[in-house]
């Protein structure tokens, strides 16, 4: 009962915040000072249609980078912590029921399909919205499709590993590169700019998301895999 | 008038938002149910983000939130199907 108070207690305290929020919200009729930079400054400087793109991979490249790095992070201690449970190779292996009919059919068609957009949505990042990381999780969920359809399919985990570590190198070595030939860190303008609007346009932007798009696709798709090969307990 | 129509749907998203996050917290009979209501919150989130012209984070919300995260939870929920209390 107590708790059951404490909880209601803790529900109206986070209301009023909230109310007090709300209340005291005024809708912003410009942008400010760093918004405003960005957003008349973006196309013309980086030749980037989507803003968005041009903040995540240019402006603060640096901020992606960590991001990626967390999500290494993450892919890794997951690795780390199922490998103990890990099935042997060459151990007796469950019967697994046929997979449907409709399932199996159904992959065939889509799989080539969800990899060809998420292919798609990191390529066109600077130009249309979406980018890295959305095509990334695009490739993925057509792995998990795979996963589903044969739960007994074995990826090549050396092959997911060097995906991954050659996207993140090239990520970063293209950021070193840009200190040395371009503005500095990240910068893109170490290819030309181009026609604002074209796909080969924006500098280095679509190579560095394509990049970051690969190494989100191989981390989660590691997750899955490895999660799919743990013992059954 | 567009406003209002916008204003009527993302509010009506939020009420469905709210019905889904208690199912998926007092989900105490079914978790599945409460993993499809979890997803559905996620779902809605990339729709809201969508009205607020954030297609970007509304992409992110839609291929993460509410497609892997739901599936790896299905994932996990089979391995450690067992016990009532776990």
């Amino acid at each position: 009962m107590i708790r059951r108070a404490f909880v209601l207690l803790l529900l109206l305290a986070l209301g009023a915040i909230f109310l007090d929020l709300l209340l005291g919200f005024v809708p912003a009729t410009e942008l400010n000072e760093t918004a405003r930079y960005y957003a008349e400054r973006s196309a013309a400087d980086l030749g980037t249609a989507n803003i968005t793109t041009a903040i995540i991979v240019t402006y603060r490249g640096l901020d992606t980078l960590g991001e990626v790095t967390v999500l290494f992070l993450t892919a890794a201690i997951v690795g780390l912590v199922l490998s103990w449970g890990r099935r042997s190779a060459e151990g007796p292996q469950r019967q697994l029921l046929p997979t449907g009919e409709l399932l199996t059919t159904g992959k065939n068609l889509l799989v080539p399909l969800i990899l060809l957009l998420g292919v798609y949505v990191f390529v066109n990042g600077h130009l249309t919205p979406g980018g890295g990381f959305q095509g990334g999780a695009i490739l993925a969920s057509g792995i998990l499709l795979m996963l589903l359809t044969d739960p007994m399919k074995r990826f090549s985990h050396g092959m997911i590993s060097a995906v991954e570590s050659f996207s993140g190198l090239v990520f970063v070595g293209l950021g070193l590169l840009g200190v040395a030939l371009a503005g500095g860190f990240l910068d893109n303008r170490l290819l030309p700019i181009g026609t604002v609007g074209e796909l080969f346009s924006a500098g280095v932007i679509p190579i560095i998301y394509s990049f970051i798009g690969l190494k989100v696709g191989a981390e989660f798709s590691s997750m899955l895999v490895n999660l799919s090969e743990t013992e059954d307990s | 008038m567009s406003e209002n129509i916008t204003l009527a749907l993302s509010l009506l998203l939020a009420l469905t938002m709210i019905v889904a996050a208690v199912m998926a917290v007092r989900g105490k009979r079914s978790l599945p149910i409460a993993i499809l209501a979890a997803g559905l919150v996620s779902l809605l989130t990339s729709v809201q983000f969508l009205l607020l012209a954030a297609p970007d984070v509304a992409m992110t919300e839609a291929a993460i939130g509410s497609g892997l995260t739901t599936f790896l939870f299905f994932f996990v929920l089979s391995r450690v199907r067992g016990g009532v209390d776990d």
